[in-house]
């Protein structure tokens, strides 16, 4: 078998031992890899009901099929367990030099079971696992863990995923850093934390081999060459911070928690902006000709010194969504964000939470006391200090960061029933996920698209705000088309996250991004890598399947269709200014979309799947267990 | 201090440029071996520190101390190319050309033990496959007074237009 080793590595943190379990090629046939792969291993894996934070829920992390080739972005994994956040299936991707060695170790994947006494730093050594203490690696940030494992091991190509004091502390929404990048959101690094898990090391030796070489490296190095033009070319440059002011002018640049979806000072929180006061260097992950990394740093003020990558979501989520219009002090929050390992989306969601309701008089000045002031502190919008404040105080679950470590769903629940506030209408979260950078009040098909979402409040697995931006759909209102629009845009993304390959490459096979173009491309790429007989037909259905199994595992947890919701504050309160004021999404038009969405998946009216159409995938074990 | 004071032709890489991606060394890797292993490529991606990235390959000094350093006289290096030549059958994979070299640009062969090092791709028709390969063009087949040449030039513009 070429692409794959056959071998799954399973390890038991609480009884300390590893075994390898065969996989035969018709099931990779079926899951591919990437979040696919990772949440099949789940759904096999996982102790039903479990608490996510309890020793029945394991981390399952799947390779990529092109990691370790020269396959433009292909060196990518995917990482699920159950979130602790969302109570449902946590998928995430994460890319670099991780995923290369994983490769190179020979392991398609890696289940990680129970839970270990101690703190641990679990070490792939080709066949060999060794289980390190990692007593002295506790509180160090992901880099430094990375840094600090490394010289441990007298080896710089040892490659590790970590946590940081936030997956350390438990904060639901912390997560996994390898190389600087991060399996980001669902809140992997609490369940790692859960584990005394401090860090994931690999030693990847072996070389990696290929179907047919020729001809795999002609494709890639045609589409390296492409992806130097002018299809990505917004991410070489600016990076996607460069969708701010575009963002802005639609009326969907999330502000003062989602407020409004305008922010006055747009220009100075601008990827443009940015790039011309703050920007370092861009760099890439391993095996990426793209390179969309912007790195920023600031350069004087009381943030002097920080410095990491800032893309569009990290920077609405912590500037205009927090009121704040300084560029360094939104550097300084993701910095904080990624040493700490936590999730820079969900914690500007959640100090926004936090900020509204202080301004509100949920919370006064009382509320806020810490160490750093004692006496306490007023965030209301646009206190950049206050942000950092209680980044940090999440980060160590200090005072009122404990509240704010679970999120704003558990949050606003918990404060409401204390204090008797509803403070839940303005938690701008799906299924207990923080919502991305786009107000989808006015992106009909988007808020779709979000509801459903397996994942909760995420952008990346559902690409439905594209037909709504680009005008292909009226984004204002609803119509017949939109269940199938946005069931279409989610296997889409699913293909991408499964393989996976970088969304960024989308436009390189043939300058459009669609599935014409690029599928029977992907078909070539693996087929050339694994030898296998893909057509379009086949890549289509890696992401027919990748959303099937995701969505399976909910259904055991325990999904019903009222969990398919949106913000209350998308429902019920417009917006005020700019070009998207006076909409919101209606309980009526939201059903309506519901329903055309499940027509179009096959299933039933309650959201539930047939087993007919489980069979039809090739998933007949999944059929038994929640087919209906 | 590591220098290089060679007239030979060697691979540079422009750190301002260098991404970091790593595809320089898999298409060095399966170049040489027909498989894609970092482990295996005869250049080197460092990222010393989050922005410091910089690819290293052999440098092909005058006087090469590796050559020098070998003590079974396994090391050539061709007069006119600067390249520096391994005997298979002579070399035992003492690793002294390694301690010897100030760039780092030797390697053992995990599998033989054998010390390798790039070749400037000798033999491939359009060249180093690394250079060809590298999507900024951070990597060049350059020479010293070439790269000091470049150094002159881009100073000159930006002291006339401002920086880039």
């Amino acid at each position: 078998m070429y692409g794959y080793s056959g071998r799954i590595l399973h390890i038991d943190l609480t009884e300390r031992k590893t075994w390898s379990e065969d996989k035969p090629e018709e099931w990779y046939k079926l899951y591919i890899g990437g979040v696919s792969m990772a949440a099949r291993l789940l759904w096999e894996n996982i102790e039903v009901g479990c608490d996510p934070l309890s020793p029945g829920n394991p981390i399952c992390i799947a390779g990529g099929i092109f990691a370790g080739t020269p396959v433009p972005v292909g060196g990518k994994h995917g990482m699920a367990s159950k979130s602790p956040l969302t109570g449902f299936i946590g998928d995430s991707l994460s890319g670099s030099w991780f995923s290369l060695a994983l490769k190179r170790a020979r392991w398609d994947g890696v289940v990680i079971h129970g839970q270990s006494d101690s703190w641990v730093n679990v070490f792939i050594d080709d066949d060999r696992v060794q289980f390190r203490d990692a007593t002295k690696l506790l509180g160090l940030n992901t880099y430094e863990t990375e840094e600090a494992i490394r010289d441990e091991l007298g080896d710089d190509q040892v490659r590790s995923a970590t946590i940081g004091p936030a997956g350390e502390n438990l904060v639901l929404f912390a997560n996994v850093t390898n190389d600087g990048r991060q399996a980001g959101r669902t809140g992997h690094g609490a369940v790692w934390g859960s584990k005394k898990l401090k860090a994931l090391s690999i030693r990847g030796t072996h070389g990696v081999t290929v179907a047919d070489p020729e001809t795999l490296m002609k494709l890639s190095y045609d589409i390296t060459q492409a992806a130097q033009g002018p299809h990505t070319a917004k991410y070489r440059i600016y990076g996607t911070a460069t969708s701010v002011l575009k963002m802005d002018r639609m009326g969907l640049l999330p502000t003062r928690n989602f407020r409004e979806g305008t922010f006055e000072h747009a220009d100075l929180v601008s990827g443009e902006y940015m790039h011309e006061h703050n920007h370092v260097k861009t760099i890439a992950c391993a095996q990426c000709p793209i390179a969309c990394e912007q790195m920023c740093s600031v350069k004087d003020g009381p943030y002097a010194g920080a410095m990491t990558g800032i893309d569009y979501e990290c920077l609405f989520a912590n500037g205009p969504n927090c009121g704040i219009s300084d560029i360094r002090t939104v550097i300084k929050l993701v910095d904080l964000c990624d040493r700490g390992g936590m999730d820079a989306m969900t914690n500007g969601v959640t100090v926004s939470w936090a900020m509204e309701s202080f301004e509100r008089g949920v919370f006064t000045k009382e509320d806020f006391k810490c160490k750093k002031y004692p006496e306490g502190f007023e965030p209301y919008f646009g206190n950049g200090e206050a942000a950092v404040t209680l980044t940090e105080m999440i980060r160590d679950r200090e005072g009122i960061g404990d509240l704010l470590s679970k999120g704003t769903r558990l949050a606003s629940r918990i404060t409401d029933e204390e204090r008797g506030t509803e403070s839940y209408k303005w938690a701008m979260n799906i299924k207990g996920l923080e919502n991305a950078g786009y107000d989808a009040r006015a992106l009909k098909t988007f808020a779709l698209g979000l509801a459903v979402g397996t994942r909760g409040g995420c952008h990346n697995r559902s690409a439905a705000y594209d037909p709504d931006i680009t005008g292909e759909t009226d984004r204002f209102t609803v119509d017949e088309t939109r269940g199938r629009v946005a069931g279409r845009s989610e296997e889409y993304a699913a293909v991408y996250d499964t393989l996976p390959l970088c969304k960024f490459i989308r436009r390189c096979f043939t300058g459009k991004a669609d599935r014409a173009g690029a599928w029977p491309a992907i078909a070539k790429l693996i087929n050339a890598t694994t030898g296998w007989d893909f057509g379009y037909d086949e890549v289509d259905l890696i992401g027919v399947r990748a959303h099937t199994i995701k969505k399976a595992f909910n259904i055991r947890e325990g999904w019903t269709r009222a969990d398919d919701h949106l913000p209350y504050r998308w429902q019920h309160d417009p917006m005020t200014k700019g070009a998207s004021a006076g909409y919101v999404v209606t309980d009526e038009e939201l059903e309506y979309m519901k329903d055309l969405y499940y027509e179009y998946k096959g299933w039933t009216k309650e959201g539930l799947i047939p087993k007919s159409k489980l069979i039809e995938l090739g998933m007949d074990d999944v059929a038994e267990e929640i087919g209906v | 201090m590591a220098t290089s004071t060679s007239r030979y032709q060697y691979i540079a890489c422009d750190a301002d440029k260098c991404i970091g991606c790593q595809l320089c060394e898999l298409a060095c890797s399966y170049t040489k071996t027909g498989e894609f292993n970092v482990f295996r490529s005869r250049i080197r991606t460092v990222r010393a520190q989050e922005v410091l990235i910089t690819a290293v390959a052999c440098r092909t000094c005058e006087d090469a101390p590796c050559v020098t350093a070998c003590p079974r006289a396994a090391m050539s290096q061709d007069p006119k190319t600067g390249i520096i030549r391994i005997d298979a059958t002579l070399c035992d994979g003492c690793g002294w050309c390694i301690e010897a070299c100030d760039f780092g640009a030797i390697s053992i062969n995990p599998e033989t033990k054998l010390a390798e090092i790039c070749d400037l791709c000798e033999d491939e028709p359009d060249g180093p496959q690394c250079v060809k390969w590298c999507p900024k063009d951070a990597l060049t087949l350059t020479t010293p007074d070439q790269r000091s040449q470049q150094a002159r030039r881009k100073l000159a513009i930006e002291e006339v237009l401002g920086p880039a």
